[in-house]
């Protein structure tokens, strides 16, 4: 099943003419921003010089780093009248970044999902609940338009309140979820507590996003819900949500790259890889206006595929699983943290030192991260009442920062590794 | 008026033999402990007869330890013996944050140690009332 098959089981002659028509216009596009018009005069290349796909590799890479330090406008190549909609990152202040969208890049992302949607065999006749949070975080609202494009009735829901979850689940024969899989086996625990089970509810289909998982993960959810379960890549700089997705198959996921070209780069020296080899993916948007982004390295780690044709008709390259990160970012319930982020936290707090370590944990199949700290003598006074205070202190920062609820454990100074040197601050005892 | 150190300690095992340790090796006697959990840490609180020299050595031994005024009263050890000082911080007001007892002498004295937000009016007014309050060399050569 397709949505826009013309276009969704393309040649590759003919994707890779298309493929390149449309970077010499991203090109072009991306140029009348700042970041970019600065970015190629310093790389002493005019983007007409790129005249072939290969050429691409002559280009710069754009990385987080830039997106940081040229927000919030240096990477808008539109009039910002054009602008309909901005999603940005989690990150602390200081560290934000944002994507601009126009009514076309919004009209485009949207088809995406759709895609993907279509090709995990969603129909209109499917009710779609959306169990990803909504707002700047791109998982809730890429999936709806979607969802909504497609015909299904959605269920706008967003994250967390389980038993409202499983309440709607019967209310309205849900047959579709878009969810976390750690989520997803936190919810089936539930729905076993409450004396439930799969024969009780409509579910079909498991869409998965915002977080890595393991094929053991994927076997027991299929075992628990009786469903098909498909996996969805993307990230915000590049939409979100709807840039790969797996067809019925089950075998990676197809990169959209009539909007997308997809690199694999050794992370170390940034040099193109085969396929099968593990590095870092690298996308270019090839159909965005307000914010084209050229060789961007996403510094998530997977491999493309060597076949480019498939049972399922597309020949779109596929992608691999995500199989980990090239930076130390953690995707802690779907939200991404960066230990540094918390660091910058604890470094406003005069009662306690500036090292720390991160443990993460599952309990209940729920991610749990615990921050530990050490206790600056200067501060105490003896209390256990002002430690208490303090540690909801933390939380309470920590939470206004990376949006998640963590535990605070108070150590004695010199209980953590010191910051100098190659201290292992993340303790990562998940099995994923 | 006494001195009282506390330590921030992880609550784990080890911990107080650590500190005993320490105090063991500097010649320190401890006349009461007493220690406050609250999950994964907690606060021990010591009266010992050298409240600054003990607080040095943990701080030197990279320990979170402070010192600070508590108010120390001698009381009968008999039935009501409490219940006497309990009736007259009511009436005072005096709203004790933290508190402990010990026997000074079996049958005969105990001490009342309480810790308050404001120590010096708390010990005028028990005085007034005509409590007996001890300091520091009270507690530790009586």
């Amino acid at each position: 099943m397709y949505w826009s098959e013309e276009i969704e089981t393309i040649g590759r002659k003919e994707l890779e003419k298309l493929q390149l028509r449309r970077l010499r216009t991203s090109l072009r596009r991306a140029a009348s921003s700042r970041f970019y018009r600065e970015l190629f005069q310093n790389a002493a290349i005019k983007p007409e010089e790129i005249r072939s796909l290969k050429d691409l590799t002559r280009l710069p890479f754009t990385t987080k780093a830039d997106l940081r330090h040229s927000y919030p406008g240096g990477m808008l190549a539109v009039d910002p009248e054009k602008v309909v909609r901005i999603h940005a990152s989690s990150g602390t202040t200081g560290q934000s970044t944002v994507v601009y969208h126009t009514a076309h890049d919004l009209d485009g992302w949207t088809d995406l999902v759709t895609r993907c949607l279509v090709m995990a065999g969603c129909t209109p006749r499917d009710i779609f609940q959306n169990m990803m949070s909504y707002g700047l975080f791109t998982g809730g609202l890429g999936l709806h338009y979607g969802a909504e494009r497609l015909g299904m009735m959605v269920i706008p829901v967003g994250g967390g309140n389980t038993d409202r979850q499983i309440q709607f689940f019967r209310d309205f024969g849900t047959t579709v979820i878009h969810i976390t899989p750690s989520y997803a086996l936190h919810l089936n625990d539930v729905i076993k507590d409450m004396g439930l089970s799969h024969r009780d509810f409509k579910l079909r289909l498991l869409i998965f996003g915002a977080e890595p998982y393991s094929e053991a993960t994927r076997a027991k959810i299929v075992e628990a819900y009786r469903v098909d379960t498909y996996n969805c890549y993307g990230l915000s700089e590049m939409n979100g949500p709807g840039v790969a997705f797996e067809c019925g198959a089950s075998d990676g996921m197809h990169v959209w790259e009539d909007n997308y070209i997809v690199e694999v780069i050794d992370p170390e020296s940034g040099e193109s890889l085969p396929p099968g080899k593990i590095g870092e993916v690298v996308l270019t948007t090839l159909n965005r206006e307000a914010m084209p982004l050229i060789r961007y390295r996403t510094r998530d780690l997977a491999f493309l595929y060597e076949d480019t044709s498939c049972p399922c008709g597309r020949n779109f390259r596929r992608l691999s699983r995500i199989v980990g990160r090239a930076d130390d970012m953690l995707i802690v319930r779907g939200v991404n943290v960066f230990p540094s982020q918390v660091e910058q936290v604890l470094m406003k707090l005069p009662e306690v030192g500036t090292n720390y370590q991160l443990l993460l944990d599952r309990v209940e199949n729920l991610d749990r991260m615990t921050v530990r700290v050490e206790i600056s003598g200067r501060m105490f006074h003896g209390e256990v009442g002002e430690l208490r205070a303090l540690r909801k202190k933390i939380q309470h920062e920590l939470k206004e920062q990376i949006l998640l609820t963590t535990e605070v454990e108070l150590m004695e100074p010199g209980a953590l590794p010191p910051s100098r040197g190659k201290a292992k601050r993340v303790i990562d005892n998940r099995e994923i | 008026m006494p001195h009282q150190v506390a330590v921030f300690l992880e609550n784990k095992p080890g911990k107080l033999e650590r500190v005993t340790g320490l105090l063991a090796g500097a010649g320190i006697n401890i006349r009461a402990i007493t220690i406050a959990d609250s999950g994964d840490f907690g606060v021990l609180k010591l009266l010992v007869d050298k409240p600054a020299i003990t607080c040095n050595i943990l701080a030197q031994n990279g320990l979170v330890a402070t010192v600070r005024r508590v108010v120390a009263m001698k009381i009968p050890d008999k039935p009501g013996g409490l219940l006497n000082i309990a009736r007259i911080l009511t009436r005072q007001k005096i709203n004790i944050d933290d508190a402990y007892g010990f026997v000074l002498k079996s049958g005969e004295t105990a001490v009342f140690v309480i810790q308050v937000k404001d120590p010096d009016t708390a010990a005028d007014l028990l005085k007034a009332e005509g409590i007996q309050l001890l300091g520091d060399n009270d507690l530790y050569f009586l």
